[in-house]
């Protein structure tokens, strides 16, 4: 998504909202692009509005410290998880239209496709590249910001429950907990007590203790910050669309196209017609496509150079699924073109001279220096792609030579009194996916955070419990109550075993 | 014995063990489930040596890689994780009334696999599916998608279950309303966390591969749009306390996004995702 788009967007959230917190509307219609947004967006924003205070006079947000929005309506419009149920179904059923309608075509396209009313109402709607669309993006930036606003909105409840002091909790209200259980002991409050609170530390529990006069209230809990589970998948959402954003403004991707043995030093944009100049340059040594015996393909290989102020830096072969990083630019094995050209080169091995030349097919090129000329005179191919070639070669003295060279074979031809070693092979241009993107460390990281926070979320709860011994004839009064706010029938067992443990232990 | 043999056996073992399972529910003799649950583990047993010998025949063919690379055999796949699942419900609730519609959904997998017109050949993997991410997001995805079979085959007992109190009619063996949406509830959230993770190491791969995590391939999008209706179910249920009739027709629709994401998408849309 474009840069610009983003910015323009998050403007106009936080005009809507301002506006709305103001309550004035007639700065509302600004001439800008985006006007259309703003209005249609302001008429749902005010009926829903309408129907939440009709509905639900008293929100939940009693723990928010602000009391300014604690009873704002539009506060608790962007709280409400109605908007994001409301704001997710509409990004599930709009983004069928994209799956549905090929994404990035030409207006013609779409016109023979879809008839030419039909494709200009498209254009309107920013269909042909709906994922980057205003209103698209609209959705998305309104279910970040009503995640902001419900998660600030709620945490506070919950850091209170996490908080708590287990010990201030009224000791009648405990037996009303969703699991308790009572029994008689024998000996006194405080004997007891000792006894429960070091079984306790043996099951691995952290008991704290109050004393008073009649009773003694042992409280200990676990995992009391997994209640902050659904706020890191909240977060993490977010963090995600942090490093789309910053992969948007601060990076790039596009293509580069070069032919064998050549190089370039820039960058063909997607989606425009600009270049990125990448600082350095790359060069394609060669690039290989390999088959399997069935003509799938099995590997495309090329062998790139990075030259950088007239030096090589480094070579290496890059492959799908293994791309070149340098300077924070990946380089993507991404396509290539076999050219009806070949690739010939020749070595005179014992002067140690080099020399690649790009023939035609069934041309003659030759080499002054050496006096040599040659050519590709056949070739044996496999659909688009030459497996082998055939190459004349003549020094205008000697007897000329041909031979058959596979693709990577190289040949000894002697000509006269010289030694020469010769490779000829079809012609490639290697496609490269050029890709810059600072915010892709953020995605990850948030992509981490959403895997942890699910699994906090789901599947780790917050178990407290209770012990109260009171004052009884001949002893004490053993009260056990506790509380757990995911898999309660866990928790239960859990009791039910803490019990048999509490209670079996004291007859000894 | 090839594989292709051993997992020709699985289908027709499940269909067998679905029969058993059906016949539990008409029958409610105890002795019947103990047999159901004998003969879909042994089922599972000889499609779990099925995969591994696929596996080794592609080394034996000096393509080896692991048997997740096309449509049959990750529909295999679908299948034993499918069965892996449910026999871990079976095991954890103590009731097999399920495996009449769970077993059933492995049995319709492999008979798909087997009798479709769909490549079943032992293929090389082309260059963009050779990598160390092929394994981990195949299995994430078809974690999830297991789960969420076997929550839309919970949601389907559930709604006849629930007709069935309506007219005051009594649905045998089928367990409690109240059992049935606690069972879809774990089956979702478990799905829910599998699906993130095989959106997310697709995401990693795509990277990896093209230069780019998301690019709205339809298959991308289906995949997100799958996200978005678990995302939907698991929101109103936690926050509005909405559970039962509602959250079974979620678990349809969902379970629906997820045929559409896996097969759907493959032959009725163009996109990235061609080979598998």
């Amino acid at each position: 998504m474009p840069a610009a788009q983003n910015i323009g967007l998050g403007f106009e959230i936080y005009f809507l909202f301002k506006n709305l917190l103001s309550n004035r509307d007639e700065n509302w219609l600004s001439a800008d692009s985006c006007s259309r947004f703003s209005r249609s967006s302001f008429v749902v924003v005010n009926r829903c509005v309408f129907r939440y205070r009709t509905k639900l006079p008293l929100p939940l947000t009693t723990h928010f410290p602000h009391s300014m929005q604690k009873h704002n309506a539009i506060w608790q419009f962007f709280a409400s998880v109605k908007l994001a149920l409301v704001t997710i179904s509409l990004l599930a059923v709009t983004s069928i239209i994209g799956t549905l309608i090929p994404q990035k075509k030409p207006f013609a396209f779409y016109a023979g496709e879809y008839g030419d009313q039909l494709a200009r109402l498209f254009h309107v709607l920013d269909i042909p590249d709906m994922y980057s669309s205003w209103w698209f993006v609209s959705l998305l930036a309104l279910l970040c910001f009503n995640l902001i606003i419900c998660s600030l909105d709620r945490f506070p409840a919950a850091w209170k429950q996490i908080t708590a002091d287990g010990l201030a909790r009224p000791t009648d209200r405990l037996a009303t907990l969703p699991t308790s259980t009572s029994w008689q002991v024998a000996t006194g409050i405080s004997a007891t007590a000792n006894r429960l609170t070091d079984l306790l530390r043996d099951d691995g529990w952290k008991p704290a203790r109050k004393d008073q006069p009649d009773h003694t209230l042992l409280f200990c809990q676990k995992g009391a910050w997994t209640r902050t589970g659904v706020y890191i998948v909240h977060a993490s959402i977010l963090v995600i669309f942090l490093g789309g954003v910053i992969g948007a403004i601060g990076g790039f991707k596009g293509s580069m196209v070069i032919p064998e043995t050549m190089q370039r030093d820039r960058v063909a944009l997607f989606g425009s017609q600009s270049f990125e100049n990448l600082g350095f340059t790359v060069r394609c040594n060669s690039f290989l496509v390999d088959f399997y015996p069935n003509g799938a393909p099995k590997d495309y290989v090329s062998s790139l150079t990075i030259i950088e102020d007239g030096k090589e830096i480094l070579t290496r072969e890059i492959r799908v699924n293994d791309p070149l990083t340098y300077r924070g630019i990946t380089f993507y094995q991404s396509s290539y073109q076999s050219f009806q050209d070949f690739l010939i080169t020749i070595e005179n091995t014992a002067a140690d001279l080099r020399e690649s030349f790009i023939v035609e097919f069934q041309k003659q090129e030759r080499w002054p220096e050496e006096g040599l000329r040659f050519g590709v005179i056949n070739a044996r191919a496999m659909g688009q792609s030459v497996v082998s070639s055939k190459l004349w070669i003549s020094d205008d003295q000697s007897a000329p030579v041909t031979v058959w060279l596979d693709k990577t074979d190289t040949a000894e031809v002697q000509l006269g009194e010289r030694n020469y070693l010769v490779g000829a092979r079809q012609m490639y241009t290697t496609g490269l996916q050029v890709a810059k993107d600072p915010g892709v460390w953020w995605v990850y990281a948030g992509c981490s955070l959403m895997l942890i926070g699910l699994y906090i979320a789901f599947f780790t709860s917050h178990r407290r419990l209770w012990v109260l011994v009171s004052a009884a004839d001949n002893g004490a009064t053993v009260l056990l109550a506790g509380s757990a706010n995911k898999n309660r029938p866990g928790f239960t067992r859990t009791m039910e075993e803490l019990e048999q443990l509490l209670r079996t232990e004291q007859h000894d | 014995m090839d594989s292709s043999q051993l997992l020709g056996i699985t289908t027709f073992t499940y269909l067998f063990a679905s029969g058993l399972y059906v016949a539990l529910l008409v029958f409610r003799s105890a002795r019947l489930g103990f047999i159901a649950t004998t003969f879909t583990a042994l089922a599972l047993l000889v499609q779990t040596a099925g995969i591994i010998l696929r596996w080794i025949e592609s080394y034996q063919m000096g393509i080896g890689h692991a048997p997740l690379s096309n449509m049959y055999e990750s529909v295999v796949f679908f299948a034993w994780m499918i069965i892996v699942i449910y026999l871990g419900i079976e095991w954890k609730f103590k009731h097999r009334a399920i495996g009449a519609f769970a077993v059933p959904l492995a049995f319709l997998a492999m008979a798909y696999a087997s009798f479709a017109p769909i490549n079943k050949g032992i293929n090389p993997l082309v260059p963009a599916l050779q990598s160390n991410w092929l394994i981990a997001h195949v299995l994430t995805c078809f974690v999830g998608y297991a789960a969420f079979a076997i929550a839309a085959a919970l949601a389907l007992m559930y709604l006849i279950k629930a007709a069935a109190s309506n007219r005051r009619q009594e649905a045998g063996l089928l367990p409690s309303l109240r059992v049935l949406d606690d069972i879809i509830h774990k089956c979702l959230i478990f799905g829910f966390i599998w699906l993130s993770a095989g959106i997310i190491t697709g995401a990693v791969w795509a990277n990896s591969a093209w230069g780019t995590y998301w690019s709205w391939d339809p298959k991308e999008t289906w995949s997100l749009i799958t996200w978005f209706v678990y995302a939907f179910t698991l929101h109103i249920r936690y926050t509005r306390g909405i559970s039962g009739n509602a959250i079974a027709w979620l678990s349809l629709l969902g379970f629906l996004a997820v045929i559409f994401t896996y097969y759907g998408v493959n032959f009725l849309l163009s996109g990235l995702h061609s080979y598998a």
